[in-house]
C-alpha cells in the first residue's frame, strides 16, 4: 500500500468568468520514505494539488478526484475533525514564505509547542524537551534561549528552519515541501535541502517538493512529476528524466536551463507551448492563454 | 582594453543605522572599498547573498545613492553628485531595471506613458516624436503596436520585465544596471528574457551591469565576474577564471552550494544515497 495515493485528481475554481480549471486529472503516488519531486512553472497546478490533499483550498474550489488515499484512509470521507487529527500529524507541509508562515506575535517556542498541544499527550515538561530537542535537530544554535525569540528576531533561512521544526513535531509520515528554498540564498538553500533530505532519511518519511527549480529537483528527488498548465507532462524517476526526458516540454525545460546553453541563445519553451496549445485545443474546456 | 565605460576606484558607502534618544547611533558599512572597469559593450555580473550590499552598488551607480568616499567615471566624466547634483546627461547615461516587474510599474500609468516618460523629462522630442519611438521600441523588445495604451496588469511578468527594460533603454543609455532582473521569472521566461537583452545588447552596444544571485544565469550571461561578501569584492576576474579557478573559500562555497542538474553529479548522489541505505 502506497503512502499516499492519487488518481484523476481535478480542481476548479468559481471565479467570475466562469469555472476556472487548475488541475485537470492528475495521478501521484508516493511511497514510505520516498522524495517525489513536482516541477512546473507556475500556472502549473503544482502547489493546488497539494493543497487539495491538505484540505487548505478556499470554499469557490471544487476538487474530484477518484481516489484520494493516505495509508489506505480516504482522504475525502473524513470529517472536519477527523481530517485535523490527521494533517498536522501524520501529514506536514511547509511553505515558500518562512517570515510569511510564522506568527509574528508568538514566540517561536510557542508556535513549536502548539502543534505538539494539539497532537501529543506529552506534558508541558516534555512538550519543552521536544521542542528544544526540535530546535537542535533542525540546527539553531543555542535552543534554550531561542525558544523565547519572535520570527522577527531570526532570519529567513532560521524561520525556515524553525517552520520545518513545526512540521516534523509529530514525526509526520509525509511532509510536502512547497518551495521551501525559494526565498532563500544558495548557500541558506543548501543547507535547507541538506537538512530535508537528512530528516526524511532518518526517519522514513515520505517528501514531496514542489520546485520550480531543476537544481533542487536534481539534487533530492528519487522520483519526479512534471507539469504544464494544470496537465501531468511527464513521471520518471529523476535519472531517466534528466538523462532521457520522453515529453518534449521536459526536454524544452531541461534545454532552458542556462547551464545546458550550448549556443549564443537560449532556446525557449514557447515554440513548444505553442505546438502543445494547438494540439490540445480540442480537449481544453478552459480557454487558458499560453504564457509569452 | 582601452576602452573602458565605467570605471570605479575604492567605492565606499556607510549607513547611519539606530540610534534613538539615549543609544549612539551605529555605522553599517555596506559596500566597503570596491574597483572595477567594465567595457563598453560588455557584462560585468556581480554575485552575492543577500545583505552583501550589491544592491548598495547598484544604487551609487544609478545616482540614486551618493558614495561615501571612492570614485565613479562613466566615459570619463567623474559622477560627484554630492558635489555638483545631477545633471540630464548623467542620468540619460545610466539607467536601472528592477527585479520585481510587478512594482516597478506605476499601475495607472499606461504602457505607452510610461516609456515616453523618460523621453518627456529629458529630451525635447514632441509628443508625435515620442510616440513613435514609444511604438518602434515596443517592437525591439518583443511585444506589439496594441500593447501600447494598456495597463500593466494586464501583462504576465515577463512581458512586464520587458516594458521594465524598454523603458530603460528609451533613453539609450550608455550604462544599464540589472538588479536581478530575472529572479522573479519562470524558467522558460526567463531564458526569453536572457535572450532579448543579449540581442539589445548585440543591436545597441549596450554595456551591462548584471546583479544577480544565480550562478548559472551569471555564467551564461557574463564576461567578468565580481562576488561580492559584507560589502567586498572577494573576487573579480573574467567568467572563465572565476568559474574555472575561483581564489576566494567564499567563491568556492558558493559554487559547492549551487545546485547541479547534470546527470553525473545526479547518479553520485544515488549512489551515495543507496550506499547509505545498503
Amino acid at each position: 500500500m502506497s503512502l499516499l495515493e492519487i488518481r484523476n485528481l481535478s480542481v476548479e475554481f468559481d471565479t467570475a468568468s466562469g469555472p476556472f480549471r487548475a488541475l485537470a486529472g492528475v495521478d501521484y503516488t508516493v511511497e514510505a520514505g520516498e522524495v517525489l519531486a513536482i516541477v512546473g512553472e507556475s500556472g502549473s497546478g503544482k502547489s493546488v494539488a497539494m493543497l487539495a490533499v491538505m484540505g487548505l483550498l478556499p470554499d469557490t474550489a471544487t476538487v474530484t478526484a477518484e481516489r484520494m488515499s493516505f495509508e489506505g484512509t480516504d482522504l475525502r470521507s473524513l470529517s472536519a475533525a477527523q481530517r485535523r487529527k490527521v494533517i498536522g500529524k501524520d501529514i506536514a507541509m511547509i511553505f515558500q514564505e518562512p517570515i510569511a508562515s510564522l506568527n509574528p506575535c508568538f514566540t517561536v517556542g510557542f508556535q513549536l509547542d502548539e502543534a505538539l498541544k494539539t497532537h501529543t499527550t506529552l506534558n508541558r515538561r516534555q512538550r519543552r524537551d521536544r521542542v528544544i530537542e526540535l530546535l537542535t535537530a533542525v540546527g539553531i544554535p543555542e535552543p534554550e534561549r531561542r525558544i523565547g525569540a519572535f520570527p522577527h528576531q531570526m532570519s529567513g533561512g532560521q524561520c525556515q528552519r524553525v517552520m520545518i521544526a513545526i512540521a516534523t513535531a509529530c514525526n509526520p509520515k509525509l511532509l510536502i515541501a512547497d518551495e521551501p528554498t525559494t526565498a532563500l540564498d544558495v548557500t541558506i538553500q543548501k543547507q535547507i535541502l541538506d537538512l530535508l533530505t537528512r530528516l526524511q532519511r532518518d526517519h522514513g518519511m515520505g517528501l514531496i517538493m514542489i520546485t520550480h527549480d531543476m537544481g533542487v529537483v536534481a539534487e533530492t528527488a528519487d522520483r519526479v512529476v512534471v507539469q504544464y498548465q494544470g496537465r501531468q507532462m511527464e513521471t520518471a524517476d529523476v535519472l531517466t528524466l534528466f538523462e532521457n526526458p520522453s515529453h518534449p516540454y521536459t526536454r524544452a525545460l531541461l534545454s532552458a536551463l542556462p547551464e545546458n546553453a550550448t549556443g549564443d541563445r537560449l532556446p525557449t519553451v514557447a515554440d513548444f507551448a505553442r505546438d502543445f496549445a494547438r494540439e490540445t485545443q480540442a480537449g481544453t474546456d478552459s480557454g487558458r492563454e499560453a504564457r509569452p | 582594453m582601452s576602452d573602458v565605460i565605467l570605471k570605479v576606484r575604492d567605492l565606499k558607502r556607510d549607513y547611519q543605522i539606530g540610534g534613538g534618544l539615549f543609544s549612539a547611533p551605529r555605522l553599517l558599512h555596506a559596500v566597503k572599498g570596491v574597483s572595477f572597469d567594465v567595457e563598453r559593450g560588455t557584462t560585468l555580473a556581480v554575485v552575492g547573498e543577500s545583505g552583501c550590499g550589491k544592491s548598495t552598488l547598484a544604487r551609487m551607480l544609478t545616482m540614486i545613492d551618493a558614495p561615501t568616499s571612492g570614485s565613479i567615471e562613466i566615459d570619463g566624466t567623474p559622477i560627484d553628485i554630492t558635489r555638483h547634483g545631477i545633471t540630464r546627461e548623467m542620468r540619460q547615461a545610466v539607467q536601472i531595471v528592477f527585479q520585481n516587474p510587478y512594482g516597478s510599474l506605476n499601475p495607472r500609468q499606461k504602457i505607452g506613458a510610461v516609456l515616453e516618460e523618460p523621453l518627456l523629462l529629458n529630451t525635447s522630442m514632441s509628443a508625435a516624436e515620442r510616440r513613435d519611438a514609444a511604438l518602434a521600441m515596443l517592437e525591439k523588445v518583443g511585444l506589439k503596436p496594441e500593447h501600447y495604451g494598456r495597463y500593466p496588469h494586464m501583462f504576465s511578468g515577463g512581458q512586464r520585465q520587458r516594458v521594465a527594460i524598454a523603458r530603460a533603454i528609451m533613453l539609450r543609455p550608455r550604462l544599464l544596471v540589472l538588479d536581478e532582473p530575472v529572479s522573479a521569472l519562470d524558467l522558460s521566461v526567463q531564458a526569453q528574457i536572457l535572450n532579448l537583452l543579449a540581442d539589445l545588447q548585440d543591436e545597441f552596444g549596450l554595456t551591462y551591469v548584471f546583479i544577480s544571485h544565480d550562478l548559472s544565469v551569471v555564467r551564461y550571461i557574463a564576461d567578468k565576474v565580481m562576488v561580492m561578501y559584507f560589502g567586498e569584492a572577494v573576487e573579480y576576474g573574467t567568467r572563465d577564471e572565476v568559474f574555472g579557478n575561483p581564489q576566494h573559500a567564499y567563491t568556492r562555497t558558493l559554487f559547492a552550494a549551487t545546485p547541479k542538474a547534470d546527470v553525473a553529479s545526479i547518479r553520485a548522489r544515488l549512489e551515495k544515497k543507496s550506499a547509505a541505505a545498503g
